[in-house]
């Protein structure tokens, strides 16, 4: 395990891969209250793990398939009517880069 | 209000109208949920229409449904194609479904009347259903105190007498704790047993679907009407149904019941260790063996609850990016912009934490020492419980949560002391069992207003997998028992 308190730098970086836009006060905030959480986490590190299986999921997970089969699906304005902003049949989103390349 | 069963029975005997049942429940919603808080919206005409529908279908000779007639809350975290599914997120405040979650359709197919959509916790991000754009729901018990969480509108619902059933969905207890707190029956039944397809996810591998009742029947009526293999769900398992309700009054022979050592923690409420002892002995009375097993990687349960929990919701939420549905922040200045945004606008303080914290236990040089460990202690917790049912043991005995419900406000600003509240559920969902809590004595406290009130106080009976029915069987002995009653209503 690794050293706490986190540094605001990281959690700056956390929250730009969480896609979350922060504040100074929260980033603040989060280095406090995850240090919170992963110091009680830590408590992990005590037990000796050696030569056990991780278990992602308990139930039957493999891969299904199924006969490839036209059937019915959402309608097209269904879907569209959720969307925020649509034009012409599609779902519009703002400019992929801004102004200042600001992604 | 009447049960399920009965109301199912009289509807289909033309003893009853679905409408007036219909009628009944929504004149009580009507009523006390301004008190209460425990519905997000109620669907009066939507309701009375499925009512007409489900009378008119038995008029014509058509076979009644096993749930004809019955008022149920959905929690809103699970999809339906009428009304708004927010999961009490600013994120889809006016999110329409266009479709029906397979739990919500096997409801209405089977007679059921969907009154409405029940408050719950931020995606079911939480223990007592404060963390709700819509506000806190308060616990019948005692208006002061939480229902618990995340389903706890739904608790508040059957508790305050607005329906007979209420659905909710369980990823660390969150059936299980209000059921408690509220004095009812909540089942989380085997990981696969009832389809996730429709549910909003949280952690996709440890959610489940499952009721909340007054009774063991009830409750047993419900989920053999839930499970079921879906081909929307891929875990969903291919089992035949549990026949809860039908083999419910067949007592197990040679009951042996395992209680850990650690369900005896310090840290317990006097009043849940109380009402373990009553329980312990009420078995005893039915002539049930108890053992004392050791489930060691409990106290680890938690810590890596909140490490597999956040990583997979980091992963789920990502999909909430305010461009296909939900909010989305105006005047950005490009797609990344509206995205960080668009989420910081649209999730709440304990949403946002889980999903950074989530995103921190993922990431690069961190994985190893968090992800994977913790999914090697979920192994252990897992093998922890096959050892104690490789013993002979039908069933796990142990305290549903260490204390009655608290106090709106008293938890909200310190997470661990929320967090440690599922300290008995969450190694049961890293495990994938069928658990369920059943009221097993009170309490008296302080009440609103300074008067006394008498808090309900749960415990948890945990099976093996697929095993609901005998688990249900094992409730219902309990549940018949005098010696239990006689706990139950007399406190501690």
């Amino acid at each position: 395990m690794h050293e706490h308190p986190i540094s605001i730098e990281h959690v700056r970086k956390i929250a730009a891969l969480s896609r979350l836009a922060i504040t100074d006060d929260e980033a603040a905030a989060y280095q406090h209250d995850l240090a919170k959480v992963l110091g009680y986490i830590d408590r992990l590190s005590r037990l000796d793990l050696s030569g056990v299986e991780p278990l992602v999921n308990v139930g039957d997970v493999r891969d299904r398939t199924r006969a490839d089969e036209p059937g019915p699906t959402l309608p097209t304005r269904s879907l569209l009517d959720m969307a925020p902003e649509s034009f012409e049949g599609f779902v519009k989103i703002p400019k992929v880069q801004g102004d200042g390349g600001g992604a | 209000m009447r049960s399920a069963r009965d109301i199912a029975r009289a509807v289909a005997a033309r003893e009853i109208t679905a409408e007036s049942v219909t009628r009944e429940s929504l004149g009580v919603i009507d009523r006390d949920n301004a008190r209460l808080n425990a519905f997000t919206q109620v669907f009066h005409d939507f309701a009375l229409a499925q009512a007409r529908r489900v009378d008119a279908d038995i008029a014509s000779g058509k076979p009644a449904g096993p749930l004809a007639g019955v008022p149920i809350a959905l929690k809103d975290n699970i999809c339906l194609s009428h009304g708004k599914t927010t999961c009490a997120s600013r994120l889809l405040e006016h999110y329409h479904s266009p479709f029906d979650a397979t739990a919500a359709r096997k409801l209405i197919d089977a007679g059921a009347v969907i009154v409405g959509k029940a408050n719950l916790d931020e995606y079911a991000m939480g223990s007592s259903t404060e963390h709700s754009i819509f506000g806190p729901t308060r616990n019948p018990h005692d208006l002061s105190r939480v229902p618990g969480g995340s389903s706890g509108g739904s608790a508040a619902a059957v508790a305050g007498g607005m329906v007979p059933i209420a659905i909710g969905s369980d990823t660390g207890g969150s059936i299980r704790q209000p059921a408690a707190f509220c004095g009812l029956v909540g089942v989380k039944p085997t990981y696969g047993r009832v389809s996730r397809f429709g549910l909003v996810a949280y952690a996709s591998s440890l959610d489940q679907i499952g009721p909340l009742a007054r009774d063991c029947a009830d409750a047993a009526l419900v989920l053999d009407v839930l499970c079921g293999k879906d081909e929307h769900d891929a875990t969903s398992a291919d089992l035949p149904g549990p026949n809860a309700l039908g083999t419910l009054d067949e007592p197990v022979p040679e009951l042996v019941l395992g209680v850990p050592t650690q369900a005896w923690s310090p840290a317990n409420h006097a009043g849940v260790t109380s009402a373990l002892k009553n329980t312990i002995a009420a078995c005893q009375k039915l002539g049930a063996k108890i053992v004392d097993i050791d489930l060691p990687l409990s106290d680890y349960a938690v810590a890596a609850y909140y490490i597999v929990a956040p990583a997979e919701a980091s992963s789920n939420l990502a999909r909430f990016d305010g461009v296909r549905y939900g909010r989305r922040a105006q005047g950005t200045k490009d797609l990344t912009d509206m995205l960080c945004k668009s989420r910081r606008e649209g999730f709440g303080p304990e949403v946002r934490k889980r999903i950074m914290l989530g995103t921190h236990v993922l990431s690069s040089g961190y994985y190893d020492a968090y992800y994977t460990t913790a999914l090697k202690v979920r192994r252990r917790v897992k093998d922890d419980f096959d050892t104690a049912f490789r013993a002979g043991c039908h069933a796990v005995l142990m305290p549903t949560t260490p204390g009655p419900a608290f106090m709106i406000g008293e938890k909200i600003g310190d997470a661990l002391a929320m967090y440690m509240e599922d300290v008995y559920t969450v190694g049961i969902n890293l495990a994938g069992l069928p658990a369920l809590s059943i009221p097993a004595g009170s309490v008296a406290a302080d009440g609103d207003g300074g008067g006394a009130v008498t808090l309900p106080i749960g415990v948890q009976l945990v099976g093996q997998p697929f095993e609901e029915s005998e688990l249900m069987r094992i409730a219902r002995m309990l549940e018949c028992s005098r010696e239990y009653a006689a706990g139950r209503a007399g406190g501690v």
